[in-house]
Order: structure tokens, then sequence, then C-alpha cells
């Protein structure tokens, strides 16, 4: 699942993510703008996500990535996968990482790249 | 591990409820025995089917129809049904925005489903997925499909009411209806209805529901046409009441709303399934005598004509059956 949180309302990398994830042959459920952490986790867990990826440009990760994580503890379903796009201060990475996301990608990084990553690193539940 | 999958989707379990649709999806034969356990809590539900073509404004019209629903303290499942890419097996699944405002409705469920195009296996597993939001308790079920092709025709049959979704100025889509289905539309509707030539659209519609001699015998549904702007809300609760009009309808032709009680929806949904079955065995069979890359070979090496092949592959797995 392509989600994005908080109130940015730039998804132009969200939707480019999407479809590459599915030229690669994923289903991919996009949540659309302006999500509520709880309505992300929701969302994950009606559909039976395997991952979820959340797009932030504007500067409120450090709150609404560990909220999503948190929630997903909550509900039993820290096995989802979280992994986070978009622009990030190095030390909030390392930041992010510490609280349970699995991979950061940043401006820069290839499609080819984020797609095998999760080829790799996230088997179905 | 199936049956107590089950009892959870009875009781209401939402993450029961998710993974066993996605086991159904995936086609887990395990599936069947947590299906079996479910079935007879099912047959309560009212499904309503929303089709038409891409960009008339299904996903949004679900969305309101939700909150009319809810209004009236009714439950409602949602199942979106998006293509698969021919080309990668993928699929992006975004009818979910248009709704996502509901998510955190503990009385609303919404799961999108890929098409997935495998061996008319969508039909089956829609149903399937019906089953189990029946079974969750769930007062409404609506399906969205994009209304091309068998399948998806196939998918509206299992609907109490089918609503045909259009827009003014598409004629195209009003010939493609033409074409097949609009003799499973109970209810049309003409989204967009401030948009120029929504009159004109009506009119078409009407003529072409009207040329269908059938509807004027006694007793017989006569599919009104309404017009309506979804976005605003405007017209979604006369469709709602028209949808409640069907069911009545419905209930003094066959006595109840039981597909169960009706011989043709119960042939129809025992023919699929048998057939779905058969493919499935025949495939995964064929897979693992290999004999299906040796009758390849042999046919590209002119070796053999394609009937004969299709003779030596059935035969051992069927016996006569597949012969005749």
């Amino acid at each position: 699942m392509v989600a994005k949180p908080g109130l940015d309302g730039h998804d132009r990398g969200a939707r480019i993510i999407a479809r590459a994830y599915r030229d690669a042959g994923f289903e991919v459920v996009y949540t659309g703008l302006h999500q509520t952490p709880e309505e992300i986790v929701e969302a994950a867990i009606q559909e039976d996500v395997d991952m979820i990826g959340l797009s932030s440009l504007a500067g409120a990760h450090k709150y609404l990535f560990p909220r999503v994580l948190e929630l997903l503890r909550e509900k039993g379903a820290e096995d989802i996968v979280v992994c986070g796009g978009g622009i990030f201060p190095d030390e909030d990475i390392e930041m992010l990482k510490k609280e349970g996301v699995k991979e950061i990608f940043t401006p820069g990084s290839k499609l080819e790249e984020i797609v095998q990553w999760v080829d790799e690193n996230v088997q179905p539940r | 591990m199936m049956s107590n999958i089950a009892e959870k989707v009875i009781a209401g379990d939402v993450r029961a409820v998710a993974r066993l649709i996605r086991n159904i999806d995936d086609g887990v034969p395990e599936v069947r025995e947590a299906l079996k356990a479910i079935y007879p809590h099912t047959g309560s539900a009212y499904v309503i089917g929303i089709t038409g073509a891409p960009g008339v404004g299904k996903s949004t019209l679900i969305d309101q129809m939700i909150t009319h629903l809810r209004r009236r303290n009714k439950t409602v499942g949602v199942l979106a049904v998006d293509p698969t890419s021919p080309f990668s097996g993928g699929a992006i699944l975004g009818d979910r925005i248009r709704m996502q405002r509901h998510s955190m409705d503990e009385g609303v469920f919404i799961r999108s489903m890929a098409t997935r195009g495998q061996f008319g296996g969508l039909t089956q597993s829609t149903r399937s997925a019906i089953d189990v939001l029946d079974a969750m308790g769930k007062d409404y079920i609506i399906v969205e499909t994009v209304g091309v092709g068998q399948d998806e025709v196939d998918i509206v049959k299992s609907a109490h009411t089918t609503v045909i979704l259009v827009i003014p100025g598409m004629g195209d889509d009003v010939q493609a209806i033409k074409a097949g289905i609009l003799e499973v539309g109970d209810i049309f509707v003409i989204n967009k209805a401030d948009r120029e030539g929504a009159d004109r659209t009506q009119n078409d519609l009407r003529l072409m529901i009207d040329m269908d001699k059938k509807l004027y015998a006694e007793g017989m549904w006569q599919p009104p046409i309404l017009k309506i702007q979804a976005v605003f809300d405007k017209g979604v609760e006369e469709l709602i009441e028209e949808i409640d009009r069907h069911g009545n309808h419905l209930v003094k032709t066959y006595g109840g709303l039981h597909f169960r009680g009706r011989k043709d929806k119960v042939r129809d949904e025992l023919t699929d399934m048998v057939k779905n079955r058969l493919i499935e065995d025949v495939i995964n069979r064929l897979n693992e005598l290999n004999g299906f890359d040796a009758a390849v070979d042999s046919i590209v090496e002119g070796k053999m004509d394609p009937y004969t092949a299709c003779d030596s592959i059935l035969i051992p797995i069927l016996g006569h059956f597949g012969t005749t």
C-alpha cells in the first residue's frame, strides 16, 4: 500500500512509486492524499497488505511514521513492513529506522532499486 | 486453522475477514473448508452491483451511498474490483481514494480486488468474498466493477440490484451497454447530470430499454433512469429508494431475497464452481505431468496436430470426458 500521511499535498512521487510497483507485477492499493496514521493503518488491515510505503515531503515524518508503527503494534499487525520515501535530514533517517521503519528512500533513489529492495526484503505474510 | 478463521469471520473480526479474502484471491485450497463453515451464516446481506466505464464516478457514488446507508444505521461492505495489467500482472487499486473517509467507521469494510485475469476465476472469488462480508454481518454489500467483459457482467449477476452508471455525452459508452449489459441493469443512473447532453443520454437509454419487449409483460420490473450528481450528493437518496423499491419487487416476485431459494441462481453458481474447480484441477495436473510442453514441442515439430494433442492431454486426466 502506498500512502501519504499528513497535510503534504505533493503526491507525484507516490504515484510514480505506485506505478513502478504495478509495472513490476505488484498489486498496489493507493490511499490518496491527507491521510491520518489511523486511516492508513485501518486501510492496511482491511486490505491485508504486506507492506506500507509512506511518502512524506512536508517534514512531519518524525511524528507520522512512528505513529503508524505504534498503531500497527497496537492492532497486532506489526508484521506489516513499513518503508518511507521523501526528503529527510540524515539524523531523522537514523531515528526513523530505530523506531522500526525498515528502509528509507531519498531523492535520487532509482525505481529499480526500490522495487528490488521489496523483492528481496518483504515476504508475503 | 481454517475453521478457526471461519469462527472469527462470523464474529466480525476484521483481520480474519481480510485474511480470508486474501486467501480466496490467492486460491489457497484450504479456503474451501472456511467457506463451507461460513455458508450457513450467509444469505442475509443485500448485494448491490455498481458497474460502468472508468471515470463515470462509481467510487464517488459508492462513497455517498455509504453515508446514506450509515444514516439508516445499516452496515456496509464494499468490494472494489480494478483491472490487472495484462502486461505486468500488477495493478493499482485506487478506488479507496474516494471512500477513505469511511475507513475509521467500524460499520464499513472496504476491500480492493484485482481482476488478475485467470480462467474466469474472478467471478468465483468475488462471489466468495461477498459470502465472507455477508457472514461477517454486513447489511449491504456493494460490488464495484468496470463494466467490460464477460467476467464483469457475471459478477453483477450475483447482485440483487445492478446499477449501471453512465455520464452524458459518452455515445460509445451507451453503445457498449447496448452490446451486452443492458439486460443486467436494474437501475440506470446518469451521473454528472449537470453536464450538457444529460437529457439526450436519458432519451437514448429510455429508447434502448423500451426496445426490450419482455419488460412490458405483467409484473416485470421496468428499469428506472435517474439523473444524479454524486459528487454534490444530488439524487443519491433517490437512488437508494429505487434500490429499496427493486428489493421489494424481488420479494414480491420470488417470495424473498434469498438467492438460495432460486433454482436459476443456484444453478448458475454451482455451474461456475464446478467449471472453475475442473479447470484448476486440470491445469494443476498439466503442470505435474509436463505433458503440455511435450505437446507444444510435437506440434512445433510437425509431428502432431493440435486436436490430437488436446486429446492426448485430456484423456489421461479426464477419461472420455475430455473428448466428448
